[in-house]
């Protein structure tokens, strides 16, 4: 006697791939188009400039809200005066030098944190302390560290991007598996030569989710310092067009400074950003 | 520990073939001494493997087997040279072990013992590049000779995201074998495949050995496995790791009766005083 129903058995003969409707068939080219990232993204933004548009005609008000083509028309305006790409350059270049002293200090202070104990605790605690701050609650004190001019800009630029960064990254080397770890010590390696070949480009997502939250703060920082002492290092930049053309009341031209920042960080987010993800970490199998 | 010791404890009819009882063997390979191994975790010492001793001679597949908590993998891992031992000696070819090194390459169980941001050729051309044993073309030609060893030829390109755990395992085997490392440490690398796979795993590893005669030590839970791969197995108990006996696996091509017969004696020498634990190939 058993505890279970007895069956006859199934045989089945499969059949052939002819027999189904569908195997495989390519998408409607519709169905491809909405596939593509950007089509969807553009078709968004037009939308969004559309309701802009729509919005300031019916406000009819170009000292509150000027609309979008106005605020086209003085971006381009600016563009072929050369103004507004003269002061983005000097905006960018100020950027670069604060965002790279940023890296570098965050490199070292890193690298100090994966390899001693007291690095750690320092970073730890410095991290903790400082990265509450809004850099600029620090302006004032670096106008009479640095006096006006690049170097408060820098320093309050570096305060920006530091300290995420190095949080960021010091996450991500913590994270690194210990078979990694232990497979580059097994080639030999230790020291610098183990963060260098084997926690840096393990931690690489850690790190680059690092830089972008660094390159952004960065960028809002340098804005508003530019806003708040505007000309300061002899030649303005985005901070100070947009300062200078408010107290002109040139609306649409305050709105075209806006633009060109959104323009910069969109750039610098789907084209320099996104190249690096692609090459890296997609390739990689880190991300999806 | 000395040969004669050793030789004491092997049963008769496991006796190695070519070797008699009475002669001596050559110097050791691997020559671990009274090794004692302790870890601290938060709140206590833990003592891994109390005074173990054993010798692997050129050539073996010199297994560890034993449940878990028998410090197996700790004491693997203090041959590769992570971790130091609180009392006794690891000699490999007559020099004491103080750190990791290319001479003894690792085999993880982890799937992610592969750099994910370097192909299959990359992975093991950048064994042979950094730990300097060789550069350029030679090492390129060494990591591709041996890659092909393990059938991944179609693969070189690859990164390992797009490879099945079984591939990855192969890439790593392939990596240690590319070094020529005096001796290979495995670390249960086949433990997270499927049973299928796992054979199949087994099998190519023993033809690698038939080419290229390298000398293994290979750590495993599973008796049937440590049966079929090796030629001498060490037998611990747990909790310290303690060596129990250490025994000669059966002849490849013997009976698969022999083996069976094997396996339930190493079976009831290491569970003896424990409920039956379900074990599988």
């Amino acid at each position: 006697m058993s505890d279970y129903l007895l069956r006859p058995e199934v045989n089945r003969s499969i059949r052939g791939a002819e027999d189904f409707g569908i195997v495989e068939k390519a998408l409607t080219p519709w169905e491809r188009l909405y596939h593509l990232v950007w089509l969807r993204k553009t078709v968004l933004l037009i939308v969004l400039a559309a309701i802009w548009e729509i919005y300031g005609r019916y406000l009819d008000n170009p000292l509150l809200v000027p609309t979008f083509t106005e605020t086209v028309t003085a971006l381009f305006e600016g563009l072929r005066s050369g103004l507004i790409v003269d002061r983005a350059w000097t905006t960018l270049k100020v950027l670069m030098l604060g965002f790279s002293v940023g890296v570098f200090l965050a490199a070292v202070l890193t690298i100090l944190a994966i390899t001693t104990r007291v690095g750690t605790d320092f970073l730890e605690t410095v991290t903790a302390m400082l990265s509450p701050l809004p850099a600029i609650a620090l302006l004032p004190l670096a106008l009479i560290w640095f006096g006006l001019g690049i170097g408060s800009l820098v320093f309050v630029m570096v305060h920006s991007v530091l300290w995420p960064l190095a949080l960021n990254t010091n996450a991500g080397f913590r994270a690194v598996s210990s078979t990694l770890r232990m497979v580059g010590r097994n080639y030999g390696l230790s020291g610098l030569g183990l963060v260098l070949k084997i926690l840096i480009p393990a931690a690489f997502p850690s790190i680059l989710a690092g830089l972008k939250i660094g390159w952004a703060f960065a960028w809002r920082t340098l804005i508003a310092a530019e806003l708040v002492f505007g000309v300061a290092s002899g030649k303005g930049g985005l901070g100070w067009y947009i300062f200078e053309s408010k107290n002109q009341l040139d609306i649409p031209e305050v709105f075209a400074g806006l633009l060109t920042i959104i323009v910069i960080g969109l750039v610098v987010e789907n084209v320099i950003f996104r190249t690096i993800e692609q090459r890296t970490l997609r390739r990689w199998g880190m991300q999806n | 520990m000395t040969a004669a010791r050793k030789q004491a404890i092997l049963p008769h009819k496991n006796r190695p073939r070519g070797i008699m009882p009475d002669q001596t063997l050559p110097p050791p390979l691997l020559d671990v001494r009274g090794v004692t191994l302790q870890y601290k975790t938060r709140d206590h010492l833990v003592t891994a493997t109390y005074r173990v001793d054993f010798t692997v001679q050129r050539s073996d597949r010199f297994i560890l087997l034993g449940p878990s908590g028998c410090g197996k993998s700790t004491l693997l891992k203090a041959v590769g040279g992570y971790m130091a031992p609180t009392e006794g000696d690891i000699i490999l070819k007559g020099t004491r072990v103080t750190r990791p090194g290319p001479d003894r390459m690792m085999v993880f169980q982890e799937f992610d013992q592969l750099l994910p941001w370097k192909t299959v050729l990359q992975n093991v051309m950048f064994a042979l590049e950094t730990s300097g044993r060789l550069r350029g073309k030679a090492a390129r030609d060494r990591a591709l000779h041996y890659i092909e060893k393990v059938h991944l030829t179609r693969f070189v390109d690859a990164y390992p995201h797009t490879l099945s755990g079984g591939m990855k395992q192969r890439v790593a085997i392939a990596r240690g074998m590319a070094m020529e490392p005096d001796i290979l440490l495995m670390d249960e690398p086949f433990a997270a495949l499927d049973a299928l796979t796992r054979r199949r795993m087994q099998d190519e590893l023993l033809q690698l050995w038939d080419d290229t005669r390298f000398t293994v030590l290979f750590v495993t839970h599973s008796i049937p496995e440590a049966v079929k791969i090796g030629n001498r197995i060490l037998l611990m108990s747990p909790h310290p790791g303690q060596v129990k006996a250490e025994w000669n696996s059966v002849a490849r091509d013997a009976d698969p009766a022999l083996a069976i017969a094997l396996e339930e004696r190493i079976h009831s020498v290491l569970f003896a005083d424990r409920v039956e634990e379900q074990e599988h190939v």
